[in-house]
């Protein structure tokens, strides 16, 4: 190479060595991965996506599909009135009730049939069987034996729940390194020791990701449960402001609140993926 | 009365076909005294790793027995702790939690004390809080070797516990066993596929042969510590392992005996 070529390929290649640097010399153009990117990219796209949907409306000349903004009044209409707070506050009562259950029961369950094969093959089947239902296909069982009630949604919830509870629980503990075991083995751990200090928390980071699934599906089957049996809840505002006077406006606010809520839900179980106890199951790389 | 005896143990483990049984030891006896340093040496798949988890009581032999201190072993005890090759810290505790492990039945007090010991020995000193996946895997071995010690066990297994580490930061943690051992004085016995560790750091070496793997010699290494490791007294051992093993010392000539 010679000495001038050599000098051309260190000028072109300083910007790289800044970048490396993490010191840029230059503010503007900002870099790909700049903060401000980070910002503009997600609400670049909603807001194209909102523009759309208020000119798809406009255009079609639609007197039943709300725009954005019919979206937002409905919503601040709900809010004046006091419902607003009433049915997210319903619906997240049903939902940490049938979540906790499936939770309690799943977890404990869930290590008991990873551990013990025999228990394991009895029970798998059963597992695989009821698991593919879906829990909408449980709603008139459900109405039959809990009635009008908040029972039957949250029957409805922890059905949908701690199935995916369960199985991620189950597959953790069989896919434990086994050096773990023996070393617990080695220390002279009894059966409830074992399981407590060794088990359950080598399973927990597989446990957690199934948390989170499973709580996804259990607020995705919360508006099919409440369109049964109650008066309360985000799924009950959607089925009603349709029947009472098809407000369309007031059904696409139920539908934001679900997602929003959906989204900020699924941010506080990702915190859990944080912790000191856990973090070694994700950051491997 | 031996640490540690074994009494024509063999092994053998079903293979692929029906029927098909695979050798793994022969008829393996030999006696390891309280307190020594034993190597145990062999090529890779040899059966070498499989002696040590039926010494430990992690699996039992086809046939014969492994005794230590008289008793026939049947499983793990905690008077005994084995050192894994890696990984075999807990990920989800820190280093305090790691190295008291083994201490749920002392105070509080007795704990952090022990615990303070142990670091102090292997060397962690400010880790205390760190966990496994913010220390280099040389740290992780320190971290283990400290749990096995905490529970004051008469014997220390080590399956091979430097294999995964590179050379420098291997020989440190040979340098580094060998004051802890004699300051600690434990029984270790000490598998390895590498002949200059085993060497360097043993009293006796038990070098096995290829599977079925027999015990083929017992090799003395009286040299005094800490070894020299440019001394014609270590080089002359070595070389003898070497040619034991149907190996030359010389890269070139290394020609495996079949």
């Amino acid at each position: 190479m010679s000495a001038e070529s050599e000098i051309i390929s260190n000028v072109r290649s300083s910007p790289d060595v800044h970048a490396v640097r993490g010191k840029r010399l230059t503010i503007w153009p900002p870099s790909p991965d700049a903060l401000l990117w980070r910002i503009v990219r997600p609400v670049g796209m909603a807001a194209l996506f909102l523009t759309l949907w208020g000119l798809a409306v406009r255009w079609s000349h639609t007197d039943l599909f709300p725009t954005p903004g019919n979206v937002v009044r409905g919503i601040v209409e709900l809010g004046e009135k006091g419902l607003l707070l009433k049915y997210i506050v319903a619906s997240l009562f049903r939902v940490t009730w049938g979540f906790t259950l499936a939770l309690v029961l799943g977890i404990p369950f869930g290590l008991i049939l990873g551990w013990y094969s025999r228990a394991f093959q009895a029970f798998n089947p059963l597992i695989q069987i009821l698991r593919p239902i879906s829990p909408i296909a449980w709603i008139p069982v459900a109405i039959l034996w809990f009635g009008v009630s908040d029972a039957a949604p949250i029957f409805l919830i922890f059905l949908a729940s701690v199935f995916p509870i369960t199985v991620a629980t189950i597959a953790a503990v069989q896919n434990m390194q086994p050096v773990y075991l023996r070393a617990a083995q080695n220390f002279g751990l009894g059966r409830w020791e074992l399981f407590h200090r060794v088990i359950f928390r080598a399973s927990l980071p597989q446990i957690i990701t199934g948390v989170r699934i499973a709580l996804g599906v259990a607020w995705l089957v919360v508006v099919a449960a409440e369109m049964i049996a109650v008066n309360s809840g985000l799924g009950y505002l959607i089925i009603d402001a349709r029947n009472a006077g098809k407000r369309y406006d007031l059904v696409v606010a139920g539908m934001v609140m679900i997602g929003l809520i959906g989204l900020v839900l699924d941010l506080l179980v990702r915190q859990l993926e944080k912790l000191d106890a856990v973090r070694w199951g994700y950051a491997r790389r | 009365m031996s640490a540690v005896s074994l009494r024509n143990l063999s092994i053998r483990f079903p293979g692929k076909r029906s029927g098909q049984q695979i050798d793994v030891l022969e008829n393996v006896s030999a006696d390891v005294a309280a307190g020594e340093f034993v190597c145990i040496v062999g090529p890779s798949g040899c059966g070498k790793s499989t002696l040590l988890n039926i010494v430990a009581g992690f699996i039992s032999p086809t046939s014969g027995d492994a005794l230590v201190e008289g008793v026939r072993v049947t499983r793990p005890d905690p008077r005994r702790i084995f050192v894994f090759q890696e990984n075999g810290v807990f990920p989800w505790l820190n280093v305090r939690e790691n190295i008291s492990f083994g201490l749920r039945a002392r105070s509080k007090e007795e704990q952090n004390a022990i615990v303070a010991r142990y670091v102090e020995m292997v060397g962690l000193n400010g880790f205390e809080d760190a966990y496994p996946r913010e220390l280099s895997g040389g740290m992780r071995q320190r971290v283990e070797i400290a749990r096995a010690l905490a529970a004051n066990p008469d014997i220390i297994y080590m399956d091979e516990p430097f294999g995964a580490l590179d050379f420098i930061t291997r020989l440190k943690m040979r340098a580094d066993l060998t004051r802890i051992w004699q300051a600690e004085r434990k029984t270790i016995l000490f598998v390895t596929h590498d002949i200059e560790e085993a060497v360097q750091l043993a009293d006796r070496i038990f070098v096995f042969s290829k599977r079925p793997a027999t015990l083929q010699k017992i090799v003395n290494v009286d040299l005094p510590r800490p070894r020299d490791l440019d001394s014609p007294s270590y080089l002359r051992k070595r070389d003898e392992i070497f040619r034991l093993m149907g190996m030359s010392s010389r890269i070139g000539e290394a020609i495996m005996a079949s």
